[in-house]
């Protein structure tokens, strides 16, 4: 009887752990391998050699893997506080209570469900064009256009931009953390006195930590890995000044053909993303506040 | 006569269209402890944010002290709240919650750390200052929220339900504890429950409220005594009071006559006349006697008898209260048992009447 349930209950987990042996496991441990071979995509496996560590250093002295980590970097710390700022600054409008507040909830959300499309980036890269959208509209009122895809500090604005258009997710987990926060708290805070900016700073911000947090994390961890934008808007130019480390992966397995180089920087941006949370967490004792009130408060 | 603490005049609040508060005008004097009592829904939580200052007025004017605060921030109201959730601030520390209102206000911190001392002091929190909100009782997260109230040394306290999330235990401990803060303190309190007891044993003034009205105003045992009508007969005193349908005769002198069930009875009602009509009276459940006389005395089967050792609570189904049992309080070593056939009669002069509009005619004496 056991026996059997065990069975069934194996049979019931089959395809999770198919799934992440076939998806997960299996490229994590074989991307570990490549890393240390030449292998060329265009040959058989069985032509690939053991180079031992020589795709990291040869990292160390790639201009273009420096510059690829340098726009990666300015992308990373430029999106994460803007769209969390703004994200919480929308959910924290969207939790009033007013009218008709669930269509605008679901209308700021709606960016999210399309923003991350390619379909959204081909439109982003017709209305940023010379001659699109916003140029026609600025010539309008008398402004000259911007080159925005051709140079590259308003390239790298714009691909900032699309991501920060996709703050709904964000939004949508502040807006639940606030949410949490009890009512009377903000009455027992009226009563001793504060005026509305103080109740912000000192007890939704505070109460709002974890969920700040958990955002935060997600906001980097997806940051590091961002590959539609740029491939689609500005395909890593002008002069790589957009040319993010998942768009280098790509072109160097699909372009170069050069798997070994690829699976060795698709380490290193899993190291940088592994060290940013770990130094995430690390932090989070000295300003993440876990409430715990419910459980305590019988 | 000195001014009134507080002063309600005229409120009327509604919301999406219910009329919450009704025009409710009341007086709350200096040093006063006065609790809002009624059924859940009866607007008295409403009335006591009103007061504070977290709803505001439809239309009528609250007063505090002498000063008209109805367009006043909750903030300079002189007044301190507490919660039914006791509403601390979970990141900050017992003493930080004390304090909270203090620095806001721009107290220097030397101030502020003797004020906490000090309600810490009343309250014996002393050695719970440094700790989070999670690591308290029940019981003292209610003192902490008590001693927020306290450092700001405001005019009136305001206590909304403040006992309902502790056990039975702690809650009749902390009623004595407040009890005793009003003595020490000496400060105007007004205090929201829906607990009978609580209002009995706390208040020095009762407020009854039911469907956003004020039913009666007085002193718990006025109000326990004298009912104004079978509202508040109904929701002082525990088991609630018995009520018979019954019929007046007539006045006859310094007596009304009403007959209910068989039994003829004179309640002592001087200088009151009324003429023969339908009436309902009602009967405390210590105000019945178990009787062997068939005359003047209602038949019944007991369904139930509960033994609290000193008393028991007998249920006894009978055709002169066709709707609910009728609960009999008899000394503990009553000897009855369920099922036994029982008459009751009633002692005459503790009934109370009411008519059919359910207003007492007058009260017994």
């Amino acid at each position: 009887m056991i026996y059997s349930d065990r069975r069934l209950g194996l049979a019931y987990a089959m395809p999770f752990l198919i799934g992440i042996l076939v998806f997960t496991l299996f490229p994590f441990v074989a991307s570990m391998l490549l890393s240390l071979s030449d292998y060329q995509l265009q040959d058989p496996i069985s032509r690939a050699g053991f180079v031992g560590v020589d795709n990291y250093t040869a990292m160390a002295a790639d201009p273009t893997f420096r510059q690829s980590l340098w726009v990666t970097l300015i992308y990373v710390f430029v999106t994460v506080p803007l769209k969390l700022a703004f994200a919480l600054l929308i959910a924290f409008v969207l939790n009033f209570k007013l009218r008709a507040i669930g269509a605008f909830r679901t209308a700021y959300y709606l960016p999210s469900i399309l923003g991350g499309s390619v379909a959204i980036a081909v439109v982003w890269r017709y209305v940023f064009a010379n001659d699109g959208l916003i140029n026609q509209t600025l010539q309008v009122i008398g402004i000259e256009g911007i080159n925005w895809l051709g140079e590259p500090g308003y390239a790298m604005a714009t691909v900032i931009l699309l991501r920060l258009w996709q703050f709904g997710s964000a939004m949508v987990i502040f807006l639940a953390g606030l949410q949490a926060i009890p009512n009377d708290l903000y009455e027992a805070a009226t009563l001793d006195g504060a005026r509305k900016w103080t109740i912000f700073r000192r007890i939704t911000l505070p109460l709002l930590t974890p969920v700040i947090f958990f955002n935060f994390v997600m906001q980097v961890v997806q940051a590091f890995q961002e590959f539609n934008g740029p491939y689609v808007i500005t395909g890593g130019g002008p002069l790589k000044s957009t040319y993010l480390l998942p768009l280098m992966i790509y072109e160097e397995t699909f372009k170069y053909f050069d798997v070994g180089y690829a699976s060795a920087l698709s380490w290193v941006l899993f190291l940088i993303i592994a060290v940013m949370t770990a130094i995430a967490f690390r932090s989070s004792k000295y300003w993440v506040f876990y409430a715990n009130e419910k459980d305590a408060a019988k | 006569m000195a001014r009134s603490a507080v002063q309600l005049n005229h409120v009327h609040k509604s919301f999406a269209g219910t009329h919450v508060i009704d025009g409710v005008s009341l007086e709350v004097d200096p040093g006063e402890f006065v609790v809002f009592v009624g059924p859940s829904g009866c607007g008295k939580s409403t009335l006591l944010r009103l007061v504070a200052g977290l709803e505001s007025p439809d239309s009528g004017n609250i007063v505090i002290g002498e000063r008209d605060v109805t367009d006043v921030h909750p903030a300079e109201r002189g007044i301190a709240m507490v919660f039914q959730s006791y509403a601390l601030y979970p990141h900050m520390s017992v003493a930080e919650n004390m304090g909270f209102g203090l620095r806001i206000r721009g107290l220097a911190k030397a101030d502020i750390a003797t004020r906490v001392a000090r309600a810490a002091d009343i309250l014996q929190l002393g050695h719970l200052l440094e700790r989070k909100p999670k690591a308290l009782s029940g019981g003292q997260r209610q003192r902490v929220a008590i001693g927020r109230a306290i450092v700001r040394e405001p005019e009136v306290f305001l206590f909304d339900e403040p006992l309902s999330n502790l056990d039975a235990a702690l809650r009749g401990q902390m009623r004595i504890e407040i009890a005793r803060l009003h003595a020490q303190i000496g400060a105007t309190m007004i205090y929201v429950t829906h607990d009978q007891v609580e209002a009995m044993t706390l208040a020095s003034k009762i407020v009854v409220l039911n469907g956003g009205r004020v039913e009666q105003v007085g002193s718990p045992l006025d109000l326990y005594r004298k009912p104004a009508n079978r509202f508040v007969a109904g929701f002082l005193g525990a088991p609630r009071m018995n009520f018979l349908p019954a019929h007046i005769s007539g006045s006859e002198g310094e007596t009304i006559t009403v007959q209910c069930s068989g039994m003829r009875l004179a309640l002592p009602r001087p200088g009151i006349s009324v003429a023969p009509a339908a009436a309902t009276i009602g009967v405390r459940p210590e105000d019945f006697i178990l009787t062997t006389s068939t005359v003047d005395s209602i038949a019944g089967e007991l369904t139930l008898v509960e033994r609290l050792g000193g008393e028991a609570l007998a249920y006894v189904r009978s055709d002169a209260s066709p709707d609910e049992p009728i609960v009999v309080k008899l000394p503990g070593d009553t000897d009855v048992l369920r099922n036994d056939a029982v008459r009751l009669a009633v002692r005459a002069s503790a009934c109370h009447l009411f008519d059919h509009h359910d207003v007492a005619i007058g009260a017994p004496p």
